[in-house]
């Protein structure tokens, strides 16, 4: 590891001036699990920017209209121990509960897993589904990206030089919804995703019909997927239309674009988009008929 | 059949041994204050790293180390020319195996070849470990890349390409004149194996593969090397042989053994791997060159790719049964991968593929070949995890092809005193029928199993265990207290289990007894930590070094009572006059008197060559199988094993434990990949997939006590064993779960998927 300068900004103009300035290769400081790992690995950079001095970075709010807003470097245990989110965001719970260990819970964030964008990030097909946004500041103000727009390749997003990523917005869960992720690995714990995937479904009143779903996979492809197809595959349709989550699991694995690796093959891969598909649609509806 | 505890539980009557006591250094240990290789610091170090080859296969042309010799902070560069480059032709021991010392040099800091992905070349002193990791980025290796060879079968191949130009196959007992990366061909033959075959009414014959895998000892190795001015070498390090240490540093710098001492700290784990050396000449020659101490300490990158796992192996078995189920042969074709130098544990793998049975017809064929990895070093029962997975798999098909109980079928056919092994030994009093029956009797073996994709599946395993050379010396203090001086590095528990089996003879409160684990000056040559031996052979020296208090405590009680020391007895923990009542002193009053009635009493003893009991164990294990993602998760697992007499039943269970878990990590998830240019490509705990607490559910354990003979509390090893059944159980329980059978390591669900897929014709596409 080389040596390197260390600011933490007290405010967003503050950190957008220092990532102005020519500091030379900025490493932008979350939790640090990806970042601090990498540099161990020989990543270099000449100043490591921590966030976690910005309030709006670290914050965690929820406004009915607005709905939940997750600040960029809030912690993953953070997040699942927030009474909201147990509450209304069961599959952020369920993705931000798996990453690592407690120990990598108590400093990851959000923010960090989006920006590190790894193809099997765990955060993102969550957020997806849910519909969620990126708030990104930049010298010239804020912008914001929805979920699935904001990934353009393995380690790669669409931030600029000089932009950061501020919060993650969350829209209100509609009435008789639910949303579910999971991931495949071979061990129970401490492990990259072979493929994962979440689903989220509005209900009609009844609870019988699909009004609309969202469906997104991941490790399947250079970045995280919205599949589009699968939700329409689903949308309108009866919850216990076999032929429709066929429909919309193949609509998964249509889109999978997966490559082999020692983590998993491509066949195996398209496949698990398949089954995961299933039963993340299966938990969503599950969760929304309870809700 | 109504077995009874006594079948196989030994007697109870003793006071210390079979009781568990808060271990000596467990507190230190669970606070974090124990000080292990890495917390060891001598002030004025430098840090050591080491340049390792990026290619699996490869020519060096050239290396310029002047760029790093330039950058401040860099004291000292060497090389593998650095290295005695005339040394005899000579074998050096690893205690559990041994290697010629041209390989052990070649292996330290290659010479003009690099045979696997991290591979040393070179190694940097620097003032600190950052400066020396970038000076090493400054080494300039010119390589030609050679044709890697990762794989067993393709090595053996005529037209595969050479490793080694000078290495010559032996094989029968004979050298002979074929280069081949073969390095050694045996075969053990017993009966007539034609004959054996004709008489079977089923016959089955099965190929296996298992993947190379490493021990996982969280610890990295580590070493301080430092120089006295008179040329003296002290070397502090994580080992679990430091004697064998002290002879490989000596071997490779050309020094006597006499000018090494070998100071080991506590060691976070070995399983075997921590007998040869690595890092620990280069360490001292830098050291020498600079004239400072020098530390180095390996990241798990190094770990992984750089020292020894246990071999991959392809293994065929053939064996026959009749239809009321007697074996009457068996055979075996071995290959097992050495890594880079000659050395794989095949030879004991074809002494232990067959040996829970008593077999009258065998013949065991054994291949030990070079292919481009990290030299294969010995883990936990080495050579005969892999060799289990394919006879115990086989013997479970036999099973079922003639509808037998399979642990019946064990029980029939079980190994007993006076079975010959197919290795030629004779057995002495075993445990494997004892061993059976309590598994039989285990309510897991009866239990119901209930709901869909979930399957039970047991096997057997066998371990020689080892013997070896070990020293005690016990002084005893003035308020009675002993301190107990033994050579054994202290992976299990060992300090207390030996201080046990002391505190027995001499009716003495454990708390009273202190270990000491101490330095190859301070204490007799001591084989190193390995074979399961330490409990069995430095216990009995500990229990010799008890007498041997007891009788000079018998003589100074004769000179302070003035009487014969024939009118002494040792009863309950005191000293008595048999003619005279009123003569009578316990163990701490004497003990305050006897440096003014004859001196200080030093009890010692140094043991060779005792016979080992050998160990058996069975594993039941309930697996279910996911049929959409292949992942198999195990539901219960109970192991049996024979421990001749558990000194202290919690370490015995912990090691029961431990090789189970190992075994199923080995079962399920953990191999080397290597890319097609021979680079390891998961080289971390991320990717090398150890099972953690959440893929294990508690693990049953039964202590079987079948004492072995001559040992004078029965002791067996109990240390390796646990390992070798839990590939071959899992793959029998996953059969009986989902019908497939597995003959590749890991059962990876990807390998699970495809099997289930090839059963069904279908391509996974219909299955969700
Ligand atoms: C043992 C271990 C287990 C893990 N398990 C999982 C797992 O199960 N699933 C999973 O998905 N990941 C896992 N990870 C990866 C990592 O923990 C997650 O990606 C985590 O969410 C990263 O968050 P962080 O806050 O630590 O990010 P950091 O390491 O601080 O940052 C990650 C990257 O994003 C950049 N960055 C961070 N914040 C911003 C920002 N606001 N704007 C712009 N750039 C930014 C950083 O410069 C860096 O490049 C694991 C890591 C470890 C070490």
């Amino acid at each position: 590891m080389n040596a390197f300068d260390y600011e933490a900004p007290q405010s967003v103009d503050e950190a957008i001036s220092l990532l102005s300035a020519g500091n030379g290769n900025i490493g932008i400081l979350a939790g640090g699990t990806d970042l601090i790992a990498q540099l161990k690995e020989g990543r270099k950079i000449d100043l490591m920017l921590d966030l976690k001095q910005i309030p709006e970075a670290t914050a965690l709010s929820f406004d009915e209209d607005s709905g939940l807003s997750i600040g960029a470097a809030t912690s993953c245990s953070k997040i699942y121990s927030y009474d909201v989110v147990k509450n209304h965001y069961p599959a952020l719970v369920d993705c931000t509960s798996l990453i690592g260990s407690i120990q990598i819970q108590n400093r990851g964030s959000v923010g960090g897993n989006f920006c590190n964008a790894s193809p099997a990030a765990d955060t993102p097909p969550a957020v997806i589904v849910l519909g969620g946004t990126c708030r990104i500041a930049g010298p010239n103000g804020t912008r914001e990206v929805a979920a699935e727009d904001f990934f353009s390749g393995p380690g790669q997003s669409v931030l600029q030089s000089g932009e950061f990523l501020i919060s993650i917005q969350v829209p209100t869960p509609a009435a008789n919804s639910g949303a579910f992720f999971l991931r495949f690995i071979p061990r129970n714990e401490m492990d990259i995703a072979v493929a994962n995937a979440a689903a989220s479904v509005v209900l009609d009143s009844e609870k019988t019909t699909i009004q609309e779903a969202r469906v997104a996979i991941g490790a399947v492809a250079p970045t995280p997927l919205l599949v589009a197809d699968a939700g329409a595959a689903l949308a309108g349709k009866a919850v216990d239309d076999e032929d429709a989550i066929e429909a919309a699991c193949a609509a998964s694995r249509a889109a999978a674009r997966p490559i082999s690796d020692m983590r998993g093959t491509i066949e195996q891969r398209i496949h698990l988009s398949g089954v995961l598909t299933r039963r993340a649609i299966q938990g969503a509806i599950q969760r929304a008929k309870e809700s | 059949m109504a077995i009874k505890k006594e079948d196989y539980l030994g007697i109870e009557n003793y006071k210390v041994v079979g009781t568990r006591p808060i271990r000596h250094d467990g507190t230190d240990k669970v606070t974090g204050r124990a000080v292990y290789g890495p917390d060891f610091h001598l002030t004025g170090s430098l840090y050591g790293k080491t340049l390792r080859s990026p290619h699996g296969h490869a020519r060096i042309k050239s290396i310029d180390t002047s760029k790093a010799e330039a950058l401040p902070g860099v004291k000292a560069v060497v090389l593998g020319k650095d290295l005695v480059q005339n040394y005899e032709d000579k074998v050096s021991d690893l205690g559990e195996s041994s290697v010629d010392l041209r390989f052990l040099i070649a292996n330290v800091l290659a010479g003009d070849k690099v045979l696997y992905d991290g591979h040393a070349i070179a190694a940097i002193a620097a003032t600190s470990a950052h400066i020396a990791e970038e000076a090493l980025n400054l080494i300039e290796v010119e390589y030609e890349t050679l044709e890697p060879v990762l794989e067993v079968r393709r090595a053996m191949e005529d037209d595969a390409p050479l490793l080694h130009d000078d290495l010559k196959m032996r094989s029968l007992g004979e050298e002979t004149d074929q280069a081949s990366n073969i390095a050694n061909h045996f075969q053990h033959k017993q009966g007539d194996i034609e004959k054996g075959f004709e008489e079977a009414d089923i016959v089955i014959e099965r190929e296996f593969a298992t993947g190379t895998v490493h021990q996982g000892y969280i610890e990295p190795h580590n070493v301080t090397a430092h120089w006295t001015e008179n040329g003296k070498l002290t070397i502090w390090c994580s080992t679990q042989g430091p004697f064998e240490v002290r002879g490989q540093v000596a071997d490779v710098l050309g020094l006597e053994v006499g000018d090494v001492r070998v100071i080991p700290q506590e060691i976070g784990g070995g399983f075997g791997g921590k007998f040869r050396v690595y890092e620990e000449p280069t360490a001292a020659l830098l050291a020498q060159k600079t004239g400072k101490p020098v530390k180095m300490v390996m990241s798990r990158t190094e770990v992984l790719k750089a020292t020894g796992p246990t071999p991959a192996s392809y293994i065929k078995v053939k064996m026959g049964a009749t239809r009321d189920g007697m074996l009457t042969a068996a055979q075996a074709y071995m290959a097992y991968e050495a890594g880079a130098y000659p050395g794989s544990a095949v030879g004991a793998g074809a002494g232990c593929i067959f040996s829970p049975y008593s077999i009258p017809n065998s013949l065991i064929d054994g291949y030990d070949v070079v292919v481009n990895k990290p030299q294969s070093s010995a883990y936990r029962a080495p050579g005969a995890t892999n060799a289990a997975f394919a006879s115990e798999t086989v013997i479970d098909e036999i099973c079922e092809q003639i509808g037998i109980d399979p642990l019946e079928f064990r029980l029939k056919n079980a190994s007993k005193e006076g079975t010959r092994r197919a290795d030629g030994p004779v057995f002495l009093r075993i445990g494997q029928e004892e061993v059976v029956k309590a598994a039989l009797a285990h309510p897991h073996y009866s239990a119901p199993l209930e709901g869909p994709n979930r399957g039970r599946g047991v096997a057997a395993g066998f371990w020689f265990n080892g013997g070896g050379t070990s020293t005690v010396v016990a002084s005893v203090n003035p308020d009675g207290t002993v301190a107990l001086v033994e050579g054994s590095a202290d992976i299990g528990g060992t300090r207390t289990s030996v201080a046990m089996q002391f505190a027995e003879v001499l009716n003495l409160p454990i708390e009273d007894i202190k270990p000491n684990v101490t330095d190859t000056d301070t204490i007799g040559q001591t084989d190193g930590t390995g074979g399961s031996r330490v409990t069995f052979a430095t216990g009995w020296a500990s229990y010799e070094a008890a007498q041997d208090v007891k009788r000079q405590m018998i003589e100074r009680a004769a000179t302070l009572w003035e009487i014969s020391k024939d009118d002494i007895v040792f009863e309950d923990g005191s000293f008595r006059s048999k003619s005279d009542a009123s003569k009578s002193m316990t163990f701490k009053e004497l003990a305050g008197r006897v440096n003014r009635a004859g001196g200080p009493v030093v009890g010692r003893a140094a043991i060779s060559g005792k016979q080992a009991g050998p160990a058996f164990a069975l594993l039941i294990v309930d697996v279910e199988v996911d049929p959409d993602t292949g992942k198999v998760d195990i539901l219960r697992a109970t192991i049996v094993q024979d421990a001749g007499k558990a000194i202290y039943p919690g370490y015995v269970e912990g090691q029961m434990q431990g090789g189970v878990v190992q075994g199923i990590g080995w079962a399920l998830s953990e191999e080397f990949v290597y890319n097609d240019q021979g680079v390891m490509v998961n080289a971390s705990f991320l990717d090398y997939r150890m099972p953690t607490t959440l893929d294990m559910p508690m693990i049953e354990t039964v202590i079987v006590e079948v004492p072995n003979p001559g040992h004078p509390y029965g002791v067996r090893g109990v240390g390796e064993v646990p390992i070798v059944p839990p590939p071959a159980a899992v793959a029998n329980a996953i059969y009986r779960a989902v019908g497939i059978r597995l003959n590749e390591l890991p059962m990876s669900p990807s390998r699970v998927l495809q099997a289930l897929w090839k059963a069904d014709g279908s391509h996974g596409q219909a299955a969700d």
